[in-house]
Parts: C-alpha cells; structure tokens; sequence
C-alpha cells in the first residue's frame, strides 16, 4: 500500500476537480452541472483522507471531516435536486442558461 | 432761503398728486401748473435773495458707514440759483404750452406726472451739495428722459428712441460714477466743497485728478449729446415736442455742461482735462452743424443744432471761459425751448415734420412765424439779441485763450448756424402755401411770448456796453474759481455779425430768391449724402458694436453649445458606456460569473508565482 505516493492522490483529487469545474462551467443541463459539483466535492474528499492517511500530521480528523463533507453533501444534492424540480416545473426546463431569473 | 427745500418738493407734490388722482385726469394740467408755478416764483425768490444774502447750505446726516458720514442737502450758489431759474421758468412754461398741445391725448394726466417728476430731478440735481445726491438725481433725470421720449410707446421708433437714449446716457453715467468712486477713495468725501479744496490743495495727484476730470466728462459728453454719445438726442425727438423743448434742448441736456461747471474747480487744476473738454466742444459744434444742413425734418433740424449748440457751451468752458459757458447756457434754454415751441405750433397746425412739405406758413400762423423768426435770430447771433452776446462772449473767451483753431471752428459755426437756422425759417414759411393750418391756442402762443420777450433781452445780463453782471455775480460762487477775463477784439463782434447776416443772406439767396448756382437737389450725392446720413455714425455703431457684440456673442454661444456642453456630453456619455458595459457583465448566468472567478483566480495565482519567484 505504501507503494502509492501521497502526489498520485493529489493529481487525482486535481484532475477529479479540473473535470467537475469544467463541467459547472461549460454544462447546460442543471442535472449535469449538480453532479459536476458533487465531483468536485468528492476531489476536496480525495484531498481530506489522503491528507489524514500521508500527510505530514496524519490523523483520523481528516476522516471526520470527509464522512461530513459527504453528509452535507447529500443534503446539498436532495435540495438542489429539489429546486430544480421546483424550477422544471415553472419553467419547464432544466437549462441553466434560461435560468436568470434573479437579474431582474 | 430756509424755503429752498419747496422747489424740489413742489414739482415733487405734483407728480404724486397726478399719479394718485388719475382718473380726474382733467385737472392735472393745472394742478401740475400750479405747482410748477409755485417752485418758480420760489426759484425766483431764492434769486433775489442770493443777491442780497449770499451763499447758502443747509445739510443733514443721512446714514454713516463707520466714521464716514454721509449727508444730503441743499446748496444754493450763484450758479445753482441761476439753474433753478432757468429750469422752473422752462418746465412752468412747457407744463402751459403743454395743456394746449396734448389736450387731445389719452394719456394727458400721465404726460404731467412725467413733467412734475422730471422738474423734482433736474431741481434736486442742480441743488445738491455732493456728488452722491447728485449722481441719484442724475439717473433720474435719465429715467425721465427715457419715459418721456418712449411717452408714444406703441410707435416702435419711440421705443427704440427712448432705449438708445437710455443706453447712450448710461455709457457716459459709467465714467462719472468712476469719476465719484474716484474722489471718494482720494479724499474720503463726496462733498464738493471737500473734494476742491484736496485738489486745489494739490491732495491728489496731477495725473489722477487729470483721469477724474476726464471720467466726469464722460458722464457730461453722455448727457449733453457730446461726440461720440451725441446719437440718442436727435432719435429723441420721438417725444412730443413740448418735452424736446423742456428736456432735450433746455434742461436736461444742459445738465451736462452744468456738471461741467459746478466740477470747474477740478478741471481748471487739469490742462490735459481742459483741452479736452474744449476740443470735444469745437468738434461736436461743427459736426452736428454741417448734419443739420441737409436734414428735412424740422426737430431733428434743431436736435442738431441742440448738439452743436451744447458744443458751443464746452468749447467756453473748456477754454477757461466759466462765465461764457453758462451764459450761453441760459440765453440757449431760452431760444431753443422757443424754437421747439414754436416748431410744435407748427406740427400741431399742419402734421407734417418734413420741411420740404411746408411753406409759406409765415400767412397762416403769423404769430408763430414771428416768434420762430425772434429765436431763429437769436440763435444765429443777430446783432442785439441774446445769441449774439453769448456766442460772443464765447468767441471771445476761445480768442483770449489762445487756442486760434478753435476760435476758427467757432466762427465757421456761427455761420453754418445761421444757414441752417434759416433754411429751416425759408422753407417752413416763406413762400406760398397750398396747406391748411390755423394758429395754435393763446395757451400754446403765451409760452412762447414769453420766450420770445427772453430771446430778444436774455442777453443783456452780460454785456461788455452794459456791465457784466452775470460774471460778477457768478464769481461769488463759494468755490475758488480762476475767472480770466477776455476783451473782445473791436473786430470780434463785427466779424460774428457779418458771418451771421452771411449765413442768413445765403439762406435767403438759396431759398427764396434761388438765384444762387447751388441748388439743393432731391438727389443727393457725394457730400450731401455723407451729411444727410449724419456721417455714417449710427450705421458704425451698429456695424461695430451692436454687430460687433452680436458677433462675440455668436462666438461665446457656439462656445458653450459645442466645447462646453460638448465636454459634459462626453463626459455622461463616457460614464453611460460604462454602466452599459457593467450591465452586460452582468448576465444572471452563473456559470459565466463561476468563470471569470476562476479565470480570475488562476491569473492572480500566475501572478503570484511569477513575481514571487517560484517559477
């Protein structure tokens, strides 16, 4: 186990992020960039357990912090989830470009 | 001499009178008589006891502004008594004439309000013992004028007449009000007594008191007509004629030449100052009598020779003749107001001003042809009558002085006077008539009796045969004034009667006779032309300055319109560009803004690892 170097973690956890922050910005489709944001929230959990198992003051904290991190993140998920129902609803669509209501 | 105060207040008392009883208009012309009577008898009663009293001044404080006391009072002196005189007979006379001339108008009441408030200033102006009262009286005498020329005001040449005479006086109002400011500065005062005494103690400077005499005579050359401001009087005629006679020949117009007097004191201190004010004279009195020559309208005809005349008047005093001056003053007030008079009895008969439309009233209006023909004398300088001792006395003083050329000027003037003077009396009524005129009213006709009587004996005050009372009498003026006395060369009076009587022969050859090559043709060509058109003038003024400001205006506007306003244009645009631009930033797409943070993120951590030096 030891094999693997606490780097091949972070290029992982990076290009996790690049893909899910490309995938926020440039996604039309709500239900997509969700789950790009969920990818991005899971390259930051990558981060927190690599760092608790390599890291120079390797501790469970880490753990910790990504078991809440995945918690929030659920509750993040059925809410967003829940607005853009509510949204897909009124305006029958699930684009985001159409979804500039609050310029107003 | 305690009643002093009556004579201004009467005329005063009239004007409120009339003003405030207007709808029982038809009374006001012998309500204003009577009280114009009043302030005269008063004037004449001052008169005959300056003579036995002496000088007088009674003054009051009127407000102080730290320890500097301002007062307002009255002073009679020989010279202001004389004024009064000259001005309450004048008005008295004209407020009669008047009840004949404008017993037609609708504005009848008004007209004798105008008359009482104008007699209250120029009365109040001649009293007042500082320059401050004086000045006040000054600019309302001004208003009077310009109320009385615009009294047709919905004749738009009365407008215009009555606006240019108002601006025109204004011009010269400036330089005496600088003038006043002036002395103020120098000696603390406005009080003439104060003010003589620093200058002739030598208290300002020669070359100050020299730019303050100068200034005041701005303010003179302005209210007598004096080149260059001389335009405003002959557009006056606008007004009725009794108010041509009463402001714009005997009074107001002499108000000049009175400030000119009553400031002597300073202006003798000053030869630069005197110079001028003489060669201003002789200038004015040749120009407007080489314009009066061809002119056809019978008061624009005698506006110039008010102008020419009032030049006459500064020529004596600048020429050191005090005496002179004022003398030609009073006897002018008396044959000028007649011949305005009379020239109104003539409008008022055939209601026509052009003199080439009249002729041979002399059968028709045999009273005022007669009247017309004593002033028109007097004014040419016949032998005997009033004119010809005080143009002398002028011609006298300007030989005396020294100052030859303009002694020549003089003469050359006396006898375009008497050409033009009966040009004027040839045309108008020699000669057969086709029009219907009757004779005015005894109450226009009286007035002018009176005049005529003054015309013919108005000179003997002042005479070298008689005694000299004018100047002897003159010379008890508080104030120290050099009085220069100049006999007359045997061969002066001679030589003025002949180029009189030559003037006149002239006339009569052209006129009556017309047996004299010359002819005056209805085509007008070369010089005759550059007269009729008063020189050009009017036509510069209003190429260089009515046109000249309209320019600078012009320019100042596009100015404004397109640097000014240009400039805050560009700036609101500038800034409603930029608000358009932030709005576009602005586009409710969250993606967009994620972006821009990320991009801006990854620049500022470029930057953070370019600069810091980890690269």
């Amino acid at each position: 186990m030891s094999s693997v170097p606490l780097s091949a973690f972070l290029v992982t956890a990076l290009l996790l992020f690049c893909m899910g922050l490309y995938g926020a910005l440039t996604k039309r489709n709500a239900v997509i960039v969700l789950i790009s944001i969920e990818l991005m929230l899971n390259a930051v959990n990558l981060n927190l357990v690599a760092f608790a198992k390599y890291g120079v003051g390797a501790s469970i904290r880490g753990q910790v912090f990504s078991l809440f991190t995945i918690t929030v993140a659920a509750a993040e998920a059925a809410v967003g989830l829940a607005i853009l129902i509510a949204l897909y609803r009124n305006r029958a669509t699930v684009n985001v470009d159409e979804m500039n209501t609050l310029k107003k | 001499m305690d009643y002093v105060f009556l004579i201004p207040m009467l005329p005063l008392l009239s004007f409120l009178i009339i003003l405030f009883t207007r709808p029982i208009y038809k009374k006001a012309g012998i309500v204003g008589t009577l009280f114009t009577g009043a302030a005269f008898l008063c004037s004449l009663i001052v008169l005959f006891s300056h003579f036995a009293e002496g000088n007088y001044i009674v003054e009051a404080n009127w407000f102080s502004l730290d320890t500097v006391i301002i007062t307002v009072g009255l002073e009679v002196n020989p010279l202001n008594a004389l004024m009064l005189v000259i001005v309450t007979l004048v008005s008295f006379l004209v407020h009669i004439y008047s009840m004949g001339y404008m017993a037609n108008d609708e504005r009848y009441a008004t007209f004798f309000s105008y008359l009482g408030l104008f007699t209250f200033s120029m009365t109040g102006l001649v009293l007042s013992p500082n320059l401050l009262q004086l000045y006040m009286f000054w600019e309302l005498v001004g208003v009077c004028s310009f109320l009385l020329v615009g009294f047709y005001f919905y004749k738009p040449e009365a407008k215009a007449a009555a606006k240019k005479a108002f601006i025109m006086t204004r011009i010269g109002d400036i330089g005496l009000l600088v003038a006043i400011f002036l002395l103020f500065w120098q000696t603390g005062s406005f009080e003439l007594d104060v003010i003589f005494e620093a200058a002739q103690a030598g208290d300002i400077a020669p070359s100050l008191i020299t730019l303050i005499a100068i200034l005041i005579f701005v303010g003179a050359v302005g209210k007598s007509g004096q080149f260059p401001l001389h335009t405003w009087l002959p557009d006056a005629m606008e007004g009725p004629t009794p108010v041509s006679a009463l402001i714009h020949a005997a009074t107001m117009v002499a108000a000049g030449v009175y400030l000119v007097a009553v400031t002597y004191p300073l202006f003798s201190v000053s030869e630069v100052a005197m110079t001028t004010v003489a060669v201003t004279g002789g200038f004015t009195a040749i120009f407007a009598a080489t314009i009066a020559l061809v002119q056809t309208d019978i008061k624009r005809i005698l506006a110039y020779s008010t102008v020419s005349q009032l030049g006459y008047m500064m020529l004596a005093l600048g020429a050191a003749g005090y005496t002179a001056g004022v003398f030609h003053l009073t006897t002018h007030a008396f044959f000028k107001a007649l011949l305005f008079l009379a020239a109104g009895s003539v409008i008022h008969a055939v209601h026509e001003q052009n003199i080439f439309k009249m002729g041979g009233l002399s059968k028709k209006l045999p009273i005022t042809a007669t009247l017309f023909l004593i002033a028109s004398l007097s004014i040419s300088g016949f032998p005997l009558l009033a004119g010809f001792f005080s143009k002398d006395e002028i011609l006298a003083t300007t030989y005396g002085d020294g100052r030859y050329v303009l002694f020549a000027i003089g003469l050359i003037t006396a006898f375009l006077t008497a050409f033009y003077m009966f040009r004027l009396y040839f045309l108008v009524f020699s000669g057969n008539s086709s029009t219907e005129a009757r004779e005015s009213p005894s109450v226009m006709l009286i007035p002018m009796m009176v005049l005529g009587a003054l015309a013919i004996v108005g000179g003997y005050i002042q005479t070298n045969w008689f005694g000299t009372f004018l100047g002897d009498w003159l010379e008890t003026t508080p104030y120290s004034i050099t009085f220069v006395h100049h006999e007359a060369p045997f061969w002066l009076p001679i030589l003025a009667s002949v180029l009189s009587i030559g003037g006149i022969a002239l006339a009569w050859m052209m006129y009556v006779r017309k047996t004299t090559s010359i002819k005056e043709s209805n085509e007008r060509t070369g010089l005759h032309e550059l007269l009729y058109r008063k020189y050009y003038v009017d036509e510069l003024y209003q190429v260089v300055f009515v046109k000249g400001s309209r320019v600078i205006a012009y320019f100042w506007m596009y100015v404004d319109r397109f640097i000014i306003e240009g400039g805050a244009a560009v700036i609101t645009g500038a800034v409603k560009r930029f608000g358009q631009a932030g709005v576009k930033l602005q586009s409710g797409q969250v993606q967009t803004y994620g972006t821009v943070a990320f991009s801006g993120l990854v620049l500022v951590l470029l930057l953070i690892a370019v600069l810091g030096g980890y690269f």
